[in-house]
């Protein structure tokens, strides 16, 4: 009944809405930064474990629809291990692959996160899934402040 | 008079459209409605025969577009029962009729201490305005609890009024619960206190047959656009006494008798408070829409909804993990609901891809999701023209996509 809908929610967006990985507060996190989409109401806190500049643990709160679950619990699973330049990079290729205009995006650069390359079709529903992103660009500059998608 | 849905549909032309290829379901009336033919060709028709700027002009044109505009403002008060055309200001919309009242019978009467009372299900639109004006003057915005069903409760709004009150601002129906207030008599234990009311009527207007006279509220408001009328177009209506009194909204042309440089004499209702060329040729549009709707009849209107309305409540119940957002014993056209574990903009991107449109998120009234503790609903609206098997689409939909979320 939803064949038009595969390319957006596929079945790896189910499995982490149903039980997101790393759903649990980091009690001595480095960084901790509150996103917010005031549009559709998602809120989510992001937890970060800090050694030096490598990123050792990251977790996140908060409620959200599949796509922006699905976003956040991807996202903490890459990011674990990364440097924060690797991070940074990865933020902006994210965001290149969900918002950018090239067609021929090289979607193996951003391994498992492709699954979620279909919100481009999806204009409404792009800041679902760029939430968690920006939210970890806050906490890679450090911010404290909540951060908004609007 | 007999109402056939089916040839109602065919006065709206883009019921016609295919949405992902599959027959449009509009179910978001709340937000806005769409347009009959009569509406779209009174607008092409103003711009192709009777256009010219309103009032004062001597030629033609302006003399034709000035009664069509004139004549809409008449249709307007006939439609709700105003005992004047001069009670009927044309605004851009319901939320600048408010606007309008907090900034000039809220900073002419209104001071530091005193108290403006509103309920726990207001739109933005009638919470913000208040808001700032108690920011300019220092007076307290008292809000008036809901219980569970998303009712007023009637006694603890009672007990807000008292020498302090200066205004009761409420929404007529509301639009994220469907509710609709017992504003007679709202309005009838305001009065009492010599409490002026304003009543809220964006949702009301195109489901219930509005009498301001019998109401006896001092302000009603409401847009255009929800009523099947074109977009930019509201009215504010007034006592006539209330608005004489009131001190004019915007200065400019049209709203004034004689200008000179030390001092301007402002023009009489309504024109006080339309400064600036109107909005001439949607209004006139509006004026169509009027003539449509009494073309069916709101009480036609008012039997096909609430039937609607009924039919979707009982199919909603019936689905296992559904939670309806808004019971209240008098309701309107409208089915908030959440489901379990699904989020809204899920279930409206789902729903959008089988061609029905509904609405999803916070329905700018982000204290009511916090009263049921829920970040957004999903919300179906209904209109004159949708139909049962429209609300079979929506709930067969439904299941299927509760069954992918699995």
């Amino acid at each position: 009944m939803f064949d038009d809908l595969r390319d957006l929610y596929q079945e790896v967006i189910f499995d982490h809405n149903r039980n997101p990985r790393n759903f649990r507060i980091i009690e001595d996190a480095d960084r901790k930064v509150e996103g917010f989409n005031p549009l559709c109401g998602d809120r989510l806190t992001l937890y970060l474990k800090m050694a030096g500049n490598v990123i050792t643990d990251a977790s996140f709160q908060g409620s959200g629809c599949a796509i922006s679950t699905a976003s956040v619990s991807l996202m903490t699973e890459i990011v674990k291990g990364k440097t924060e330049q690797e991070a940074d990079t990865l933020f902006k290729q994210f965001h290149e692959m969900t918002t950018g205009k090239d067609e021929h995006f090289n979607l193996e650069a951003v391994g498992k996160l492709a699954v979620l390359a279909g919100v481009r079709e999806y204009p409404a529903r792009v800041k679902c899934a760029t939430l968690a992103w920006h939210t970890l660009d806050a906490a890679l500059k450090n911010q404290q402040e909540a951060i908004s998608t609007e | 008079m007999t109402f056939d849905v089916e040839k109602i549909r065919q006065d709206f032309p883009i019921l016609k459209e295919k949405i992902r290829g599959k027959d449009l379901v509009y179910l978001d009336n709340a937000a806005t409605c769409q347009k009959p033919q009569s509406v779209i060709d009174s607008i092409v028709h103003v711009y192709s025969h009777d256009y010219a700027n309103v009032h004062r002009g001597v030629h033609t044109l302006s003399v034709r577009s000035t009664d069509k505009f004139e004549g809409a403002r008449t249709k307007v008060k006939d439609f709700i029962n105003a005992a004047s055309d001069k009670e009927i200001i044309f605004v851009k919309g319901a939320t600048e009729a408010i606007n309008l009242v907090a900034q000039t019978f809220g900073k002419a009467n209104i001071k530091a201490g005193d108290e403006i009372v509103i309920t726990a299900m207001e739109h933005h639109s009638n919470i913000v305005p208040w808001q700032m004006l108690c920011e300019q003057t220092g007076a307290i915005l008292k809000v008036a609890p809901i219980n569970q069903a998303g009712e007023l409760i009637f006694a603890e709004f009672e007990q807000l009024l008292n020498d302090k009150t200066r205004l009761v601002s409420v929404v007529h129906m509301s639009n994220a619960l469907g509710t609709i207030n017992p504003v007679k008599a709202i309005i009838e234990v305001a009065h009492a206190k010599n409490i002026p009311v304003l009543l809220d009527g964006a949702q009301a207007i195109p489901h219930i047959q509005v009498d301001v006279q019998a109401l006896d509220c001092d302000f009603y408001v409401f847009s255009g656009h929800k009523l099947y009328g074109p977009t930019g177009t509201g009215v504010l209506y007034g006592k006539q006494a209330l608005l004489e009194a009131m001190p004019p909204y915007q200065g400019g042309g049209d709203m004034i008798r004689k200008v000179t440089f030390t001092e301007t004499e402002y023009n009489t209702l309504p024109y006080k408070f339309e400064a600036g060329t109107p909005n001439i040729a949607d209004v006139i549009g509006l004026g169509a829409a009027i003539d449509y709707i009494n073309s069916i009849g709101m009480d036609v209107i008012a039997a096909h909804e609430a039937d609607l309305l009924h039919y979707a409540t009982e199919k909603a119940q019936a689905i296992k993990g559904l939670r309806i957002i808004g019971e209240a014993e008098e309701k309107g056209a409208i089915l908030s609901f959440v489901l379990d574990k699904i989020h809204p903009h899920d279930i409206g991107t789902m729903l959008d891809s089988l061609g029905i449109a509904i609405r999803a998120g916070h329905h700018c009234a982000m204290p009511v999701m916090d009263f049921y503790n829920v970040p957004a609903t999903a919300r179906a609206s209904f209109g004159l023209y949708n139909t049962r098997q429209e609300i079979d689409v929506l709930m067969n939909g439904i299941e299927s996509l509760i069954e992918v979320f699995g």
